[in-house]
């Protein structure tokens, strides 16, 4: 079998801190040209040398690694811990912030440490889900699966969130009532389109999506496919001289804004 | 490394004056001659192939372990899979040839892209699966350094087949094998029908599979393209050339050069030509009913493609839909498009000579179906019409995997009629395993190899549009 860097010969990252270290060559004075040059020295060492060919891959393959780690399929805790337990245990180890029903959010703190009294919660369902800035992909969303009882999931800004992803949403379809993918950069309309299996949402948002083409169209299309949800995101306004926009404030969101 | 030393050596050595600095003028002529000199000596370096009479860069190699005859998207696979597999890096020199570097014909450029895995056959479902993995992955697997993330386009909405009174216990059937070998597909009956699509008349339809993960439809030029990239990257040569001759002879194009490669193994994935690159192997050549005559059934059949545009139709949210009567559509971008087709049947097949589009075949054939299963379609424009060949397997509609077992050295990865796009990853990775490993590993194609078609083995698909 093929030794696993061979195989991989990844695009190279604009301004990888990983890397910086070993490739950065002689002092940078100006920092915007000097990364420009680095990322032009990093292409022309990659050009003719190996080793710095597979250097990068190794790295870049390490981080790819490291998002397949965090997605890891968690079903063997359901056994002993129950569906929402470890739904929950697989949401806080990404780093997100999980509520269960009357009980207050669990978040971790900057270190990644979160309380651990969620264990002690038997049959307890997982209403809210906040995953914004996860690295949370199609793999990981399998993990979403155990949670039956889910009514409000934000995958704000996540950066592995694609179109397969949003597929793989349906079996969320009975109970989840709200979604937010603000700020996802590659969702685009045509995942969005299949979100009209979960006729029971309320609300969805869906704005600052900048792979969707064209996202008024877009927002006139999705509000027709769920026509009892309300969208909202995209400024259907946007370029017409109008009176000041009024956004409606809900304040019974279990999301905090 | 050589150019930059020569050049190096023209600065800094005697030859810095030049010639005509003295007499006043004639450096023009002393450039090009530079060059002249500069090509020649390049051509005769190691490394490059020995003519130092005249300059053969643009002609194939001379050996070559694996010739891939055609470059669409199974040859282009194949050569990936083999490239990733080899044992150690380098060990295999693979050769690409195909005839038309602008895949004017190509069966994979001209495409619809779709992918589903609502087959009858458990080898096609997991043919599927497996290449709806590779896509979902395909940055993973066809990354380039410095070159930018592919894009394949893929809208995950799904296939709806819908199934008639007399099919739909066989449609039930199949739905459980789908189901068992991994695939998600739900069954719904028309009040559920309507329920989710109200934009369907439901009026003979008895029964509907309805593919809920990893199926829909993306761009195939941009795997085409994405392909090429990584496989030229791991070091496989392209030739732009017709292969004419068993004994490998290359002709390139437009020209009367030939170049004969030496080769240990031939790959016919040549699509709707195939039996024409079989027969120059002998294959067929021998009395009827034996396995020396037995030819490679598989021949061009000509298909068309419309595209209109229907403003009260479908939404956003609707699948390709796969009606009883053959007829098929899918939604295409934001601005109600729709795309569509039909397969004639056998009786009104057209003349695979070209590629000319017929427009009464739509008028009549195509669009009275459209309007009675989706009654929004009464009113709509055609905008735009394709045509394209299915490479199609005249024997059972299906693929033809593996080698010859008489000539032991062609391997076939063609026959695919229609859903060859589909499953060209993992048909190339399976022939990849049979050469390197002598049987197939990840999907079992036993029963996809040609000696079927002397044993009179049909395997019939039955969901072929």
């Amino acid at each position: 079998m093929a030794a696993p860097w061979r195989s991989l010969r990844l695009v190279a990252p604009i301004g990888n801190r990983s890397t910086r270290g070993i490739h950065q060559l002689g002092g940078a004075v100006d920092p915007e040209s000097s990364q420009k040059k680095r990322r032009t020295m990093l292409q022309y060492l990659s050009d003719h040398f190996y080793d710095v060919e597979f250097l990068r891959g190794y790295f870049l393959q390490n981080k790819m690694d490291k998002v397949h780690q965090k997605n890891r399929s968690f079903a063997h805790l359901e056994e002993t811990h129950g569906p929402n337990n470890a739904g929950a245990f697989f949401i806080l180890k990404q780093g997100g912030a999980v509520k269960f029903r009357d009980k207050e959010w669990i978040r971790p703190d900057k270190y990644g440490h979160f309380s651990q009294e969620f264990w002690n919660f038997s049959e307890v369902p997982v209403e809210a889900v906040d995953a914004s800035d996860c690295a949370i992909n199609y793999e990981g969303l399998e993990n979403l699966h155990l949670l039956k009882e889910l009514q409000s999931l934000s995958l704000q800004r996540c950066p592995h969130m694609d179109d397969w992803c949003l597929s793989r949403l349906y079996p969320l379809a009975d109970s989840l009532q709200e979604l937010s993918l603000a700020g996802c950069p590659r969702i685009s309309e045509r995942g969005l389109a299949c979100l009209h299996h979960l006729q029971n949402l309320r609300r969805l948002d869906i704005s600052n999506l900048p792979s969707v083409s064209n996202p008024g169209l877009t927002q006139i299309l999705v509000e027709e496919m769920l026509p009892n949800c309300k969208v909202v995101g995209v400024n259907l306004a946007e370029g017409l001289k109008l009176g000041p926009e009024e956004q409606p404030q809900d304040t019974d969101r279990p999301i905090p804004a | 490394m050589l150019p930059r030393v020569l050049s190096l050596g023209v600065r800094r050595g005697p030859l810095t004056r030049r010639p005509g600095t003295l007499r006043g003028g004639f450096s023009l002529d002393w450039e090009e001659k530079l060059s002249e000199i500069k090509k020649k000596i390049q051509s005769v370096l190691p490394g490059t192939s020995l003519h130092p009479l005249y300059d053969s860069s643009h002609l194939p190699p001379d050996h070559s372990d694996v010739v891939i005859v055609g470059g669409g998207v199974l040859g282009l696979s194949v050569a990936y899979w083999l490239k990733k597999l080899e044992k150690q890096r380098g060990a295999l020199r693979v050769l690409v040839v195909e005839r038309d570097l602008t895949y004017s014909q190509a069966s994979s450029a001209l495409s619809l892209g779709g992918i589903h895995q609502q087959f009858s056959l458990p080898e096609n479902i997991h043919l599927s699966l497996f290449s709806a993995s590779f896509l979902r992955n395909i940055n993973e697997h066809l990354a380039v350094v410095d070159a930018p993330p592919l894009d394949l386009q893929f809208n995950p909405l799904g296939y709806l087949w819908l199934a008639s009174e007399k099919d739909a216990a066989a449609m039930e059937n199949n739905v459980k094998v789908q189901r068992q070998e991994g695939a998600k597909v739900c069954l719904m009956s028309p009040d559920q029908l309507r329920n989710k699509f109200p934009w369907i008349n439901t009026e003979g339809v008895a029964l509907a599979s309805y593919g809920m993960e990893d199926e829909g439809w993306f761009d195939p030029w941009c795997l085409l393209q994405g392909l090429r990239r990584k496989v030229q990257s791991m070091g496989v040569l392209f030739c732009q050339g017709e292969v004419t001759r068993e004994s490998e002879l290359v002709k390139m194009d437009n020209s009367v050069e030939y170049q004969p490669v030496e080769c240990a193994l031939v790959i016919n994935a040549a699509g709707a030509w195939s039996a024409q690159i079989a027969a120059l192997a002998g294959i067929g050549k021998g009395p009827p009913d034996t396995l020396q005559g037995t030819k490679l059934p598989v021949e061009p059949r000509k298909r068309y493609v419309y595209v209109w545009h229907c403003p009260q139709g479908p939404g956003l949210e609707s699948p390709l839909v796969a009606d009883t009567s053959g007829t098929y559509f899918r939604r295409e971008g934001l601005g109600s498009n729709y795309l569509g087709g039909r397969s004639p049947t056998e009786e009104e097949e057209p003349d695979p000579e070209n590629l000319e589009v017929d427009h009464d075949f739509f008028q009549d054939k195509v669009w009275p179906h459209l309007a009675q299963r989706v009654p929004a379609f009464e009113t709509l424009k055609v905008q735009n019409a394709w045509a394209g060949y299915y490479d199609y397997n005249t024997f059972d509609q299906n693929g033809v995997v593996g080698p010859h077992p008489l000539v032991v050295n062609m391997f076939f990865a063609t026959g695919f009629s229609g859903h060859g796009l589909q499953q060209a990853p993992g048909v190339g990775r399976a022939v990849a395993e049979m050469i390197l490993e002598g049987r197939f590993q990840t999907i079992n194609l036993d029963s996809f190899l040609f000696s079927r078609f002397y044993l009179g083995e049909k395997i019939q698909e039955d969901n072929i549009i």
